[in-house]
């Protein structure tokens, strides 16, 4: 057998052995992304079918107790994204300074009387305050579409309803004649058309006792939301995996080049050197065994993801494996550049660390890129990892062709090519 | 096999490490290479070892020059390293079998050679356990036994004793001793001059990066330091006067005085020290002690270079 190959594959179960046989290097990088991965896939929906995610804490402040006051928040009440509770306004503000509550709806006395009023610009408008905690200020808007939703139900159901009551529409008529801030066309328009409405309303019959108010204006259009991926619903663990698997795995790419500094060290490298192996092997074995390890890991915390979180490879196999490997592969040129470039072993992990954290981030493992500004969004095209975690994703969850593959596999392969030049041309071969 | 450096010369930055260095170890004997540290011995065999490459100068391994990397000629050269350079998470069987494959061994020769590594060095009911539970003695061993695997005709052992206790020394040096026996050529690096006394055929002296001495130890001795010293104790010390009295006696060389101890270096030991206990005498000093010690190494590395070699 040759000399070379025997050298190589013992270097190979040299750095393997070693790192399974490290129980920290294991719990690092398999058991701590599989756990992480979870939780925050657990966050972002799971793979629950309902998606039964959070309602959000809303108080409803109702200082008018009017019958559109209570119908909107009634209406609010019933909105499943909603978890309202009615309380009076100091006791919201405090909540919602304490966080315990994302948004306070305070609707002010006389607020049913002035919205109806003010709908067609005859009235004062009355003012609706939105308290709303600035940690979470996405809540607002939500709440703020819902709240004018379910307001103009109410106010035009009020006036527009056929249910024999002329009382709502009276008392229009009487605010548009009086009104001076109408234009004098159009209040003669108005108020022909609320007549209008008004006799035909005087020709209805009167509900029986106790029915629900009918008809008014209504959202003219009914939504159908359809989550656009591979399977039948959205499976939030597969890219917490892709983010996870490819962080720790970096993380290990990390400890592969500070053992290198570590062997200098120890003198261990010394000792290999001495022997009669090429650097070819020397540094090749090291690389291969990093690209096993690698995925090593990528396979094992796969197949949890699989077995226990439900996680597919919806897309192209072969293209799975193909980032898979050109991942790993990155990995382990990642190392090698440490090792080259590294100097002092805590200087060079603490800044390997910070730097894979970055790029971890920055490929959108953490929080996904579209809540990036603009300018970094175009910036993150040029982070390897980001490619990582796409090239995951589209093979796992979104389902895509071996096509959507070769994008990620030819930016990572190439990403490892230059890191393994840039590694080569700066390692110091003499340095012990 | 023979290893014959020839000129070696090598520099880091403004810094001679290594300046003009030749050394010959013949096959069944030990050469020691003795010197203070940072006196360039272990520069020296990283170059023997094909680790390091020498600005001028070359090395043979029987005849034939020593390239780097994978050049075939290295697979005669073992190597011990000053640090333990061990595997320590490993355990000791496999950090034989990677350092042995790294030669090229495999198979039933690996395993063969790997067993009688473990009984060699004591370790045989160890071979499951990693280095790092081992005791620096059991470390040693093994760091040995990793570079012996191969069985190389040329050893280069970088001050493989150092933190052992005495036991385990002991254990090493008849080690090499058999490896001496049986035809090996060893160089050894070394700092403590008794290990050089014990060990080696021959001696070269280095110092600041150049042989000061190559020779064998008597001859080294008898002709660098053939004298010797008389150390006499007294309570209360000699003053200065008395010291310059004392150097100023006919066949004295030197004079030293450290603590309540009179050291007196004389190539007539027999005619000066009455000499000197009549002078101190005359003195009101009386001695408490008298010792006398022949001329070693330590004293050749003195009249070499003007130095202890425990302080240089």
């Amino acid at each position: 057998m040759n000399t070379g190959w025997i050298a190589f594959r013992a270097l190979i179960r040299k750095d393997v052995l070693a790192f399974v046989r490290d129980r920290r290097a294991l719990i690092v990088s398999v058991l701590t992304p599989i756990l992480i991965a979870a939780f925050f896939g657990y966050l972002f929906g799971g793979d629950r079918e309902d998606a039964a995610r959070g309602k959000m804490p809303v108080a409803v402040v109702d200082q008018d107790d009017s019958e559109v006051s209570r119908q909107v928040a009634t209406g609010l009440a019933g909105e499943a994204s909603l978890a309202t509770e009615r309380m009076d306004a100091v006791r919201a503000r405090a909540l919602v300074r304490q966080g315990k509550v994302r948004v306070a709806v305070v609707m002010p006395a006389g607020f049913g009387a002035a919205a109806r009023s003010a709908l067609f610009g005859g009235g004062q408008k009355p003012v609706v305050e939105l308290l709303y905690d600035p940690s979470q200020s996405f809540a607002r808007p939500v709440v703020e579409g819902l709240l004018t939703l379910h307001v103009m139900q109410t106010v035009t159901r009020q006036l527009f309803s056929a249910n024999g009551s002329t009382t709502a529409i009276d008392a229009t008529l009487a605010d548009v004649r009086a009104s001076d801030r109408l234009a004098p066309g159009m209040r003669s328009d108005l108020t022909k058309m609320l007549e209008a409405v008004r006799e035909f309303q005087g020709r209805q019959p009167a509900p029986a006792a106790g029915a629900a108010p009918v008809g008014g204006m209504t959202v003219p259009f009914a939504l159908s939301d359809v989550a656009v991926s591979a399977g039948p619903r959205y499976n939030g663990y597969a890219h917490s995996f892709a983010g996870m698997s490819v962080q720790f795995i970096l993380f290990m790419g990390i400890d592969a080049g500070v053992g290198v500094l570590l062997m200098r060290q120890q003198g261990v490298w010394r000792r290999l050197r001495a022997a009669p192996v090429s650097r070819a092997v020397l540094l090749g074995a090291r690389c291969a065994a990093t690209t096993l390890i690698a995925l090593g890991i990528l396979t094992v915390v796969y197949l949890v993801a699989g077995l226990v979180f439900g996680v597919r490879v919806q897309g192209s196999a072969l293209g799975f494996v193909a980032v898979a490997v050109s991942f790993a592969l990155f990995t382990s040129a990642t190392g090698l550049l440490i090792a080259a470039l590294g100097r002092s072993l805590p200087a060079t992990r603490g800044l390997s660390t910070f730097v894979v954290l970055i790029l971890v981030m920055l490929g959108g493992a953490w929080v996904p890129s579209f809540v990036f500004p603009e300018w970094l969004q175009q910036a993150t095209v040029f982070v390897p990892t980001r490619w990582a975690v796409d090239g995951l994703d589209a093979m796992t969850w979104r389902g895509l062709p071996l096509s959507a593959a070769i994008a990620p596999v030819a930016v990572l392969l190439g990403s490892s090519l230059a890191f393994a030049l840039l590694a080569l041309w700066r390692f110091d071969w003499d340095a012990d | 096999m023979s290893l014959v450096a020839d000129d070696l010369h090598k520099r880091f930055g403004t810094i001679d490490a290594v300046a003009g260095v030749s050394i010959e170890a013949a096959p069944g004997a030990i050469l020691g290479l003795l010197g203070p540290n940072g006196a360039g011995k272990s520069t020296t065999i990283g170059m023997l070892a094909g680790l390091i490459r020498p600005d001028r100068g070359s090395v043979r391994i029987g005849g034939q020059p020593l390239g780097r990397d994978a050049d075939p000629i290295k697979r005669q050269l073992g190597l011990v390293p000053q640090e333990l350079a061990l595997l320590e998470e490993l355990p000791a069987r496999i950090n034989l079998e990677v350092f042995g494959a790294l030669y090229g061994l495999a198979g039933r020769l690996l395993d063969e050679r790997v067993a009688a590594a473990l009984e060699l060095t004591g370790l045989a009911d160890r071979a499951a356990d990693p280095p790092r539970e081992f005791s620096g003695g059991m470390k040693r061993r093994l760091n040995l036994a990793c570079a012996l695997l191969h069985r190389p005709a040329v050893l280069l052992l970088d001050e493989p004793t150092v933190g052992v206790d005495p036991q385990s020394r002991n254990a090493i040096f008849d080690m090499l001793e058999n490896l001496r026996a049986a035809g090996h050529t060893l160089v050894y690096t070394t700092h403590y001059m008794e290990e050089v006394e014990r060990l080696c055929d021959r001696v070269v002296i280095i110092d600041h990066g150049k042989v000061l001495a190559a020779d064998t130890i008597a001859r080294l001795v008898a002709s660098a330091a053939p004298a010797s010293r008389l150390r006499l104790e007294y309570d209360p010390p000699p003053d200065d006067a008395a010291c310059a009295a004392v150097a100023a006696l006919p066949g004295v060389r030197a004079v030293g005085l450290a603590g309540s101890t009179l050291t007196v270096t004389t190539a007539e030991l027999g005619a000066v020290a009455p000499r000197v206990l009549e002078c101190l005498a005359a003195r009101g000093l009386s001695c408490r002690h008298l010792a006398t010690q022949n001329a070693n190494l330590e004293d050749v590395f003195l009249a070499l270079t003007g130095r202890s070699l425990r302080d240089a």
